[in-house]
């Protein structure tokens, strides 16, 4: 038995996206233990409830994150519909299942990229950006927000899309599938990629069950779970099942990423072919009385939104749990027992999206 | 055994334009969707300093002065959601699909309306004839 080694690691690292401090206890080149510290990047967003009212919260909830912003408020307006019986227009829940889907796009078009750099293969990182940036022009072009989309209100979406638009939207991400497809041969089948990721980070399926995982991480070890299934905004009208894997590895977890990108490429065609034509949002007259814990599927997992109202114009609470902060204990298992050099993968195949956690 | 399958992509990228630009050199056309949330402008000859998008800014970045007809934005502020557009009554702001240009300083953009002429006199209408009480 070597000596023990504290290396700490973050919350300022190249490999690191967002500030996530860690504390590696090494023997020799072994990780025995990782304490993780969170707390660099906290706003104090859930305070504001105090401040602003419940329609004005929809672009804090927008702000929370950077990478899935659309979902975020998505879920708190569902949450405070849900409060207030109002019913939103069908109009609306179809474009907000396409927005989501293309978020998910961007979110795993990003991950790709960043997993792809930490792994030192720079030209793979750009080439994901390249076909990211894509999408998040056609983001711009349906809402006039890149990452923050700034679309959702309570009642539905403040802006609509010409049915013109979204057919040529359809066309150009079936075109953009292509060229995905050739960047998912070289992720699943390069060796390389492959050297850094089969058999580094796994996690059975009991582990996963006890750690409380969600999102790519659980369907990776081979739970198949994803809350789209419950049927929130039109997913009960388009045909899709929840993407499982059973190897439990970081490539696992890559692998159920990258078929997720093409099942969305698939839930966005059918949702714009079967978005009906109508109003996209409603007046909502009243306060929130009342609780609801709304559920959605991010692109990292599982996020629960929960509003409490009381009648008045300021929310009494509202709290989000975010996936990665459900995926942090995931996260610590997996460091135990690894190499040093392995760490950066694995703190990536979380995908962290601290400033989520932190609020 | 795969270790070149990202040459065709690579070959394809060295003989094609790149798709970066020399940002300061060269900057970004504003996107051709008219949707884009660049940054707010406004018509001060039109606006009846009503306040209405003052009240809705959640970043509270605008401030408007009915007295002195001066209408403020601190666009470091600004979050550019659009809310303020949508509730002005005379439609004299409006989203413009530019972004901000970078600053250095913590400046806010002031606009004051011209002091309008008086409005000239009304020639003096021919007095009524009072009715001779019944």
């Amino acid at each position: 038995m070597g000596t023990r080694t504290v290396i700490p690691f973050g919350p300022q690292h190249p490999a690191l996206p967002e500030p996530i401090h860690l504390d590696l206890v090494l023997e020799d080149e072994k990780v025995v233990e990782a304490i993780p510290k969170i707390g660099f990047v906290h706003r104090g967003f859930e305070k504001l409830v105090e401040k602003m009212d419940f329609n004005e919260l929809v672009y804090v909830a927008d702000r929370i994150c950077g990478i899935c912003a659309f979902i975020h408020s998505m879920a708190y307006c569902q949450a405070v519909e849900a409060v207030m019986n109002v019913e939103v227009p069908p109009r609306a829940v179809f474009l907000r299942t396409i927005w989501s889907e293309l978020a998910r796009l961007s979110s795993h078009l990003l991950w790709l990229g960043f997993m792809a750099d930490v792994m030192g293969f720079e030209s793979l990182f750009m080439q994901s950006f390249r076909l990211r940036e894509k999408i998040v022009d056609m983001l711009e072009e349906m809402t006039g927000g890149r990452i923050i989309l700034g679309v959702c209100r309570v009642g539905g979406v403040r802006r609509d899309v010409t049915n013109d638009t979204l057919a040529g939207i359809v066309g150009r991400v079936k075109d953009l599938a292509r060229d995905m497809r050739r960047l998912a041969d070289v992720f699943l089948q390069d060796d390389s990629v492959k050297h850094r990721m089969v058999g580094v980070g796994m996690l059975t399926r009991e582990q996963v069950a006890d750690l409380g995982c969600v999102g790519p991480v659980m369907r990776a070890s081979g739970i198949s779970r994803d809350t789209r299934t419950l049927g929130y905004a039109a997913y009960g009208f388009v045909d899709f099942s929840p993407v499982v894997e059973t190897a439990g590895d970081s490539y696992a977890r890559c692998a159920v990423r990258i078929r997720e990108l093409f099942q969305s490429v698939g839930i966005v065609e059918q949702a714009a072919d079967k978005i009906p034509p109508g109003e996209v949002s409603v007046k909502v007259s009243g306060y929130p009385d009342g609780e609801y814990h709304s559920r959605c599927e991010q692109p990292r997992g599982e996020v629960i939104h929960y509003v409490k109202g009381d009648g008045t114009r300021y929310l009494q609470r509202y709290r989000v749990r975010t996936p990665t902060f459900a995926n942090i204990p995931a996260l610590v298992k997996m460091l135990q027992g690894c190499e040093l050099a392995d760490v950066p993968v694995l703190v990536l195949t979380i995908d962290p999206c601290i400033s989520c956690t932190e609020r | 055994m795969s270790v070149l399958g990202m040459t065709r992509t690579t070959m394809q990228n060295l003989f094609s334009r790149p798709s970066t630009r020399r940002y300061p050199t060269k900057v970004k056309e504003p996107h051709r969707t008219p949707k884009s949330r660049g940054r707010i402008q406004i018509d001060i000859e039109a606006c009846i300093f009503c306040s209405a998008c003052a009240k809705r800014c959640p970043t509270d970045a605008i401030i408007v002065s009915k007295p002195d007809k001066v209408w403020e934005i601190d666009r470091l502020r600004c979050c550019t959601c659009n809310a303020c557009v949508e509730v002005c009554p005379k439609k004299c702001l409006d989203m413009d699909v530019r972004y901000t240009l970078p600053t250095v300083t913590k400046d806010k953009d002031i606009f004051k309306q011209a002091p309008r002429p008086p409005k000239p006199a009304e020639p003096a209408s021919p007095a009524k004839p009072v009715n001779p009480p019944a």
